[in-house]
Order: structure tokens, then sequence, then C-alpha cells
């Protein structure tokens, strides 16, 4: 443990670090932060969720650890583990708080100390993914994190869309915010794009379709896939279900899987 | 190694925070163990801010105060808060203002049709942006250079911008004022709050989807509200069940899966004012920048908007600001 605090800390045994952004709430920033760490699970690589979303963490129900509480060793904080295998570790402020309903209502300068205990005193051991998800927004959070990972050389920033053209606006103000802070951007994910009838098996694009696509072209950055809107996918996620493991003849599956084997191939072509 | 050998947490920030603004800032008993209790205590007492008295003279040309709120993200607040002006404004003779605080991710200029409008400054202070005659809005949009701009300010910078927002816009005589928040429970929403903290808020208007996840963090919204004493108008339960349109049958894209907004609402005591179903004419109308009220008059969603609007100007005409004797 002394060894790990020489060099580089609690994060020195981590490989390569994603983190999901996105300018709007709600378009699935926790969901594909979810699904791609089971997807990379299921691939072989050990996995590492760090929930900065302080006023709203959803990774905790996302993953059926709701309940469960952090824990101190002379190293820093433990993370909680996910599964009898203890495959996944995680980190929220969810653990923290005494009653699950508790308001965190805390101004900028709280949520900035609280993120970067989160990136130092957290012992996560051997990962070789750590994905960082975030609250929606180019503010305190998103500055803190970036700052306090840089050090650390993330490989870079999924940016989460819903289709329609409010969406890709506020993903567009997000594009700029990585520019800026040179966080290089990986690719766009279309999320909630089109819903296929159970009972008729008609599309409908609930929220239009195609603006991430757009917006990937536009702004000339990797297009990782659109998925579909799926009962069965949120509906695991609400119950904290490995949605990959269930549900392998979903439409969400082959968008999800695919998201994760470029993520996959873009960390070996980093590291080789 | 073991949990209860450690030392108890004392490094996470309290739940008690008094705020960075307080005269508590630092001394309070919570503050110990802070990591920022230096920081709040080395700053000397700290009296209100006089903005505050400036913005209660300003907000009496202003009739009712309604804040939109949700703790979760992409659920319909700006979508809400642009019908629920549309439908108040019907009313030619009535004045509506809408005020956008949501600064990283400002959408009421795209929804209401405004986008690459500026703001005007004229000797009575910032002019909003007009709709119709009776329907004015402000936002920060309305101040960037392009689309790409992002607004990439830490907490007191955003404050400032809401502070200018009350204090520096003419409104003008209004008879409501509907304020749009980004989600959570933090710097804009403690500071909307602090500002009108003299000029009465009617209450808020807090927006949800019905999966759990949602409902999560809306709950810890609902308690924000109660913590700061701002009365709840009710909650809107939005996106609630899908129609197809081909077949029309009902499908539950996201599920209430402990009950949705009726269940919680019930355990919560506070009033479910309607539910409104997933149409996706609605998002096609908030990208053109049109009223879906006027565009489909006649839809079950339209029906269910003009019903909570209607519960909404009750709520208001039930409720007479006590003028003066509140400090």
């Amino acid at each position: 443990m002394e060894e790990a605090a020489e060099d580089g800390g609690n994060l020195a045994g981590v490989r390569h670090i994603v983190v999901v952004l996105s300018g709007k709430g709600g378009v699935g920033k926790s969901t594909i932060s979810t699904e791609l760490a089971l997807a990379l699970h299921h691939t072989g690589k050990k996995v590492g969720i760090l929930d900065v979303d302080l006023c709203g963490p959803s990774i905790p129900r996302m993953l059926n650890v709701q309940d469960r509480d952090v824990h101190q060793c002379d190293g820093g904080w433990v993370p909680v583990f996910v599964g009898q295998d203890k495959s996944i570790a995680v980190m929220s402020i969810g653990f923290l708080l005494e009653k699950p309903d508790d308001a965190v209502i805390w101004r900028g300068p709280k949520k900035n100390a609280l993120i970067k205990q989160f990136v130092s005193d957290v012992t996560w051991g051997e990962l070789d993914f750590l994905i960082v998800d975030t609250p929606p927004g180019t503010s305190d959070e998103h500055i803190s994190t970036v700052e306090s990972l840089r050090p650390y050389k993330p490989l870079g920033a999924i940016l989460v869309t819903t289709p329609q053209a409010v969406s890709v606006g506020d993903v567009r103000r997000e594009l700029t915010f990585c520019k800026k802070t040179g966080l290089r951007v990986l690719g766009i994910v279309e999320n909630m794009s089109g819903f296929v009838c159970p009972h008729c098996s008609e599309c409908t694009n609930v929220f239009s379709k195609g603006g991430g696509q757009e917006l990937a072209k536009h702004a000339e950055v990797p297009f990782l896939g659109c998925v579909p809107l799926d009962p069965k996918l949120s509906q695991s996620l609400e119950q904290g279900r490995d949605f990959l493991q269930e549900f392998p003849k979903s439409l969400a599956f082959p968008a999800l899987a695919d998201i994760a084997r470029q993520i996959l191939a873009g960390a070996s072509a980093c590291s080789s | 190694m073991a949990a209860a050998a450690g030392p108890a947490l004392l490094d996470v920030p309290p739940q008690e925070c008094p705020g960075t603004g307080s005269d508590q800032a630092g001394k309070a008993e919570a503050c110990q163990g802070c990591p920022n209790q230096g920081v709040c205590s080395s700053r000397g007492p700290v009296g209100p801010d006089p903005a505050i008295e400036e913005i209660k003279e300003k907000m009496k040309a202003v009739k009712h105060k309604l804040l939109v709120l949700s703790g979760k993200g992409g659920v319909g607040k700006s979508t809400f808060s642009a019908h629920l002006a549309h439908g108040l404004a019907e009313d030619e003779t009535k004045q509506v203002a809408v005020l956008d605080i949501d600064i990283c991710g400002p959408s009421i200029p795209k929804i209401m049709g405004l986008e690459g409008e500026q703001v005007h400054q004229s000797g009575s202070g910032w002019s909003p942006v007009y709709v119709e005659e009776n329907l004015g809005v402000m936002s920060v949009g309305f101040l960037l250079g392009s689309p790409d701009d992002a607004v990439i300010w830490r907490g007191p910078k955003k404050n400032g911008m809401i502070k200018q927002f009350l204090r520096d816009v003419d409104w003008g005589e209004v008879d409501y004022l509907i304020v749009d928040t980004p989600p959570g429970t933090s710097d804009e929403h403690l500071s909307i709050v602090q500002y009108l903290s003299a000029a009465n808020i009617d209450g808020a208007v807090v927006i949800t989807t019905p999966q759990e996840v949602a409902l999560q963090d809306v709950r810890k919204e609902i308690n924000f509200c109660r913590k700061v004493k701002l009365p709840i108008i009710g909650v809107v339960e939005n996106m609630s069940g899908f129609i197809c349109p081909k077949c029309k049958n009902e499908s539950q894209i996201f599920p209430p899966t402990t009950g949705g907004a009726e269940a919680m609402c019930h355990s919560l005591n506070v009033p479910l004012l309607g539910k409104v179903p997933l149409d996706p004419q609605i998002g096609k109308s908030c990208d053109a920048g049109h009223s879906f009220l006027s565009e489909v008059p006649n839809s079950p969603a339209t029906l269910s908007y003009r019903n909570i609007i209607q519960r909404i100007q009750d709520f208001c005409s039930h409720n007479h600001p006590q003028e003066e004797n509140s400090t």
C-alpha cells in the first residue's frame, strides 16, 4: 500500500480512464456508464465506476448495490464491489448518505472537495478501466473531475446525447468543453434512438432520429452508435440487473456491445 | 483494515452545511471536520446580500413566482416551463415571463423558437426577448455568441448571473414569472431561493418521469424544497406511457416499477398535478420552437397539460402573497 502511494497514489493501478459526459440531463449517461462497465467486464476486464453526480447519483441502484456502505482501510476508502466475484468496483456519494432520500444541498466548493477525495482516496487496486459518470453540464463537477484526473492521462470522453435538436444543442457545448480542457473525445453515442412497439413492431422515433450522428459528422469526432429505446433495458436498470447477460437477443444489445468493442479497440491502440 | 476499526468518515463534507454565505459558515457544529472549514471560517462575518432587498423591490411588480424543479435531468422541465408559459399567455390580459437559470444547458431559447436572439440593453436594464407581446423570456442562451459556446463556470459565477437576471432585467409588470432550473440541488437552486427569499415565491412544480431511477432523485428535490421552506404546488409525471401511433397500444418506455409519481406523491404527501403521456410530437414541436398546445390542440397530452396549467392557476389565485409582513 505504501508503494502505491509513491508512484501515483490510488489510481496507479488503473490503466484507462474513460469519462462519460453530456451537456443534457436524462440522456443516459449513467445507463451507458453501467452497460459499458458490464460489457467490458464480460470481456474479462477489471472495471471500476466512479459516480461524480453528487446531487443525483444513479449508479448504485443501476448495479443493485444501493444499500451498501463504504468502508475505510489504511490506504483510503474501499469501493463497493458488485457481485459475488467482486468483479466491478463502484464509488458513489449514494453510499455515504444516511438516508437514500437525503438531498445533497451543496454549493460548488464542497462538491469539488469530495470529487478530489474520490480521485485521490479510493483504493481501486488494479483496474483495466475506470469509467467516470458525471452529472449534466459544464460546471464545478466537470472542471474538478478533469483537473484532478489530468495527471493520470484519461483515455478520453464518451459524449451521450438523445436524437432531438434540444439535446444535441447542449452536447455541442460539451464538445467545446472537451476541446478547451484538452480531453480527447472518444466518440458520441445517440441514446433513445427509436422505439419499436412491442405490439406491432412499428418503429417510432419518439425523440426524433439522427441528431447524434449528424453532430459527430459536424464536429469530426467518431460516432459510436445508436442505442434504441428498450423497455427491457430501463427495466433492468431499475432493478439493478445485468441487461447484457439476460437479454442478448434484445435490440439494444448489439449497439451496447459495439460501443464497448470500439472503446476496447481505442484503448489497445493507445497502449500499444 | 476492517470497517469497524477505521475512524468515522470525518472527511466527508457534512450533511447540514450552513452554506458558505451564512454567518455560521465554518463555525456551525456540522463544519467540524469539513475540508472547507478553513476557507469558510477565515472569511469573517457576512451580512445578507444587499441584492436581496433590491430584488424584493424589483419583484413587487411580479404577482406570482413559480419554480419548475426536478432532481433529475431530461425529464421535461424546460418543455413544461415553456408550455406552462404558452398556456398562461393565451389569456391576453396576463403578462407572462420565463427566466431560464440553467446556465450550462439553456434549452428555453430553442424550445420557444428564439434561438439566435440577442438581449438588448436599455436605460431600465436588460430587455427580455418577447415571443408574444405578453410573453417575455430571459436566458443565458441569448448572451452567447455561438451555439457551440460552452459556459464553463463554477458556482460563484453562475450565482452572479442569476442575481443579474433577477435584479437587472426589465421585466415590467408581470402576472406570472416562471423560473426554469437545471437538475440538482446545488448552486443555482440555493441562489434562486435565496435571492427570492424576500419576494415570496408562490411555490414549485416538480417534474419527474415514472421510473424509480428518476423518482429517487426527485425525492431528494422534494426534501430540498422542505429544507428551504419552498411550498410544493405539486408533481407532474411526464413521459407517462407511450401510445404507438400505428396500433394505438400503450407501452411503458420508462416503466413505473415502484408505482410511478402517484405512489411517490402518496407516500410523501404532495399533490400529483397530472400525467403527461409521451407523444413524439411534443419533442418535434420543441425542436421547431413551436407551442405543442396550439399545434396539436386535441391530443391527450395537450388536454393533460391544460388540466395541469388550470390547477397551477387555481393554486396561484388562492395564494395571496403576504406582502411586507414577512422578513
